[in-house]
């Protein structure tokens, strides 16, 4: 998907003002918010495991290069095989390569945001695959012709209005408006598109050195149909998700559902290691783990590393107060909300998106239910650093946090200057209010500015007490 | 500077730039409140800004240049105390993070860091046991906890447990009292929409409870949402909380029109 953050601000704008979306965020954000609360409230030891999380994921990223080999062999030890993509370029030929080879006509996709970062569905259909999207959020999105625009909810900008004639526009009438209805049209013209599947392509939210694993979370099912029913079973992940055993997923597992839906566990966790063996029932002829860089060992080098611990709950998101008044969508790109706004730049370039990382009022909110504790505040002013040094900052900004700067060292001309800026605004004022005032429509447009009262503290101050 | 007459810690008052240019009475409600609690009060004149402007933009020598001057003007105080969870909060998490590395700095801004705070939470943490409120404030208020201030410096009870003493004070709470404002510093002119959108949110829960007053502990927050709802011509008074514990919350409140003169 081209990535258009940098239109953050019109697109931003345009999302404020659009009745339905500002319908489907406010009920979404209540419902995310308020369900972890009270899965947070229920565990006590929630803080612990946020911390034990923390640092399993700092020794895994330490080693990183140990496990991934670890997770290699495993992998190939139980009949599988690893791919290694570099970018998404590459982790779009390897795909295609495999699809090809098979014969592909129709590829059925569990929700997969890798997948969504590779840009791989237009790749396929390219190339005269039929995709399918089997996630139901994913399927709404797909037949709007539009990204996710957040990453565990991706049609959550969707009124039940909207899907009921997408439905009908796609499926043909009558036209449906109750949920369970709307849920078994997809059900039964998705469960053809799994029976007819070539290649079945799914995300993977953990993947275990110690078996070779992959492990999935969905609440839909579609995930397990998605990989059991097609020949071949793709998984498509980034190298950072890789975990040392079972045990160490358990506890991501438990920290997931909560943070993500606030389940206290998903409806269906699915481990998967390697093709059909001869005597089990079900499952693949092939099992492929597409390893997609794409920047992330960039990331694990360098002062972002603390970005690999997300394991992708989306709780950032769900409580970022930017996000709930814009939506995924004006982010532009794959990612959106907090974790969104430092890996978008950090993956396409900092010139490319260049509001993410400031628009943000850093108040914190996000790293206080991250549940791997990454320091996303932090990650975004670094962001801003860098922005700084490499002078993607506007020449006006700079110009004026240089001015800022030069008088802010000088005390003396400092407190002047706000003597005189304390009678001005006083002066203008009316009943103790600015209501316009030139070059600060930021500020006037929508708000009254308060007045000052026409002396300074430190005016008062030592007028009141001499030099002491 | 003469030596403090009492036995009480000197404390050194940060006068933030949001307080010295637009709400004065907010320092002097600082002062009193720390008087009253056993302190003496000096206001260095060589200081200005916290730096967090520059840190929050990206400019890290600037943010040092003005973190220099504060170590220099504050260091010898026994507290830095200041009436403003951001700008404390800047000094006691963001200097040590600032001078990393930085064998002369760092030292003296940890020094710095471990001895500053924020005014409410001094009061009550530090001070507790030689606080008594003695104030009187008739009304219903409700309470926004700034994000720097709940989330940096863990400020949630202490202002609410000093405000439960104010005689006739009824104190109500929002929905949503923990969820950022829309301030956000410069970041409420360059997305001013978005801003709009998140205090619109704010005072929507203000005005579903009723109160008839708005109390918090950040200058910043407080302008931007009495701003508000000074504009949508909403009947609410807002103060700095220390404003209504020193007893000084008798003149208008932010953005208010004058009382007439006599």
């Amino acid at each position: 998907m081209e990535i258009r953050s940098n239109e953050f601000k019109e697109r931003s704008v345009f999302a404020i003002h659009d009745a339905n979306l500002q319908t489907a965020l406010g009920r979404a954000r209540y419902g995310f918010v308020g369900k972890r609360a009270l899965q947070v409230a229920e565990l006590p030891e929630f803080e612990q495991l946020r911390e034990e999380a923390k640092n399993l994921k700092n020794h895994v990223l330490d080693h990183l290069d140990h496990y991934l080999e670890r997770y290699e062999q495993a992998v190939t030890a139980a009949g599988g095989r690893v791919h290694w993509a570099r970018d998404a370029a590459e982790a779009r030929e390897i795909i295609l390569g495999i699809c090809k080879r098979v014969g592909a006509r129709t590829v059925t996709k569990g929700k997969s945001m890798v997948s969504e970062e590779i840009d791989l569905n237009d790749a396929l259909i390219e190339h005269g695959m039929e995709v399918v999207e089997t996630d139901l959020g994913e399927y709404i999105i797909q037949l709007a012709h539009e990204p996710p625009s957040h990453i565990i909810a991706p049609a959550v900008h969707k009124t039940k209005d909207q899907v009921s004639d997408l439905f009908e526009a796609a499926h043909g009438g009558p036209r449906k408006t109750q949920i369970p209805e709307l849920v078994d049209e997809a059900r039964r013209v998705l469960r053809d598109k799994y029976f007819r599947a070539d290649v079945g392509i799914t995300g993977g939210n953990f993947l275990v050195a110690e078996t070779g694993s992959s492990i999935i979370v969905t609440n839909e099912g579609n995930g397990d149909l998605t990989q059991t029913l097609a020949k071949v079973h793709i998984v498509t992940s980034g190298i950072e998700r890789v975990v040392p055993t079972l045990d160490d997923a358990t506890l991501f597992l438990r920290l997931l559902a909560r943070s993500a839906t606030g389940q206290e566990t998903e409806t269906y966790t699915t481990i998967s290691t390697g093709p059909r063996r001869a005597d089990d029932l079900d499952g693949p002829e092939e099992y492929h783990v597409v390893l997609v860089d794409n920047g992330r060992s960039k990331m694990l080098a360098g002062r972002f590393r603390d970005m690999l611990r997300c394991i992708r709950c989306g709780a950032c998101m769900n409580h970022c107060p930017v996000y709930g008044a814009v939506g995924g969508h004006a982010y532009g790109w794959v990612y959106p909300g907090p974790m969104g706004s430092v890996l978008t730049p950090l993956i396409k370039g900092l010139d490319a998106a260049y509001d993410l990382p400031n628009a943000c009022t850093l108040n914190g909110r996000c790293q206080s239910v991250c549940p791997v504790k990454i320091p996303l505040p932090e990650l975004l002013r670094e962001l801003r650093h860098l922005q700084h040094q490499q002078n993607i900052t506007p020449v006006m900004q700079k110009r004026a946090l240089g001015v800022w700067r030069w008088v802010a060292t000088r005390p003396k001309l400092y407190h002047a200057l706000e003597q005189i800026a304390a009678r001005a605004l006083s002066g203008i004022a009316r009943r103790g209010r600015i209501r316009r005032l030139p070059f600060a429509g930021g500020w006037t447009d929508s708000r009254d500015l308060p007045a000052p009262t026409g002396r300074t503290f430190l005016e008062l101050w030592q007028g009141k007490r001499g030099q002491q | 500077m003469t030596p403090s007459p009492t036995a009480g810690p000197r404390v050194g008052l940060f006068a933030t730039c949001l307080m010295n240019l637009f709400r004065p009475n907010v320092g002097f409600s600082a002062v009193k409140l720390l008087e009253d609690a056993g302190c003496s009060v000096e206001v260095p004149a060589s200081q200005t800004c916290c730096g967090q402007p520059g840190y929050n933009s990206g400019d890290y020598d600037a943010a040092r240049a003005l973190a220099r001057q504060v170590i220099e003007a504050f260091e010898h105080f026994d507290y830095v105390v200041g009436p403003s969870g951001s700008c404390m909060a800047t000094i006691r998490h963001d200097y040590p993070a600032l001078f990393a590395g930085d064998a002369q700095w760092l030292p003296r801004a940890e020094a710095l860091s471990r001895k500053s705070f924020e005014l409410l939470s001094f009061l009550a943490d530090v001070r507790g046991a030689a606080v008594t409120v003695d104030a009187r404030y008739a009304g219903t208020a409700t309470y926004h906890d700034s994000c720097s201030g709940l989330r940096g410096l863990g400020i949630k009870g202490q202002p609410r447990a000093l405000l439960g003493e104010v005689d006739g004070l009824k104190v109500k709470e929002m929905e949503d009292s923990e969820v950022c404002c829309g301030f956000g510093g410069t970041f409420c002119v360059k997305y001013p929409e978005i801003s709009e959108k998140m205090v619109d949110d704010k005072v929507r829960n203000i005005l579903a409870t009723g109160a008839d007053t708005l109390l918090g502990g950040d200058l910043g927050c407080l302008m931007n949402i009495a701003g508000r709802l000074k504009r949508i011509n909403a009947p609410v008074k807002v103060y700095h909380a220390a404003e209504v514990l020193a007893g000084f919350a008798d003149g208008p409140g932010l953005a208010d029109a004058p009382k007439e003169s006599r």
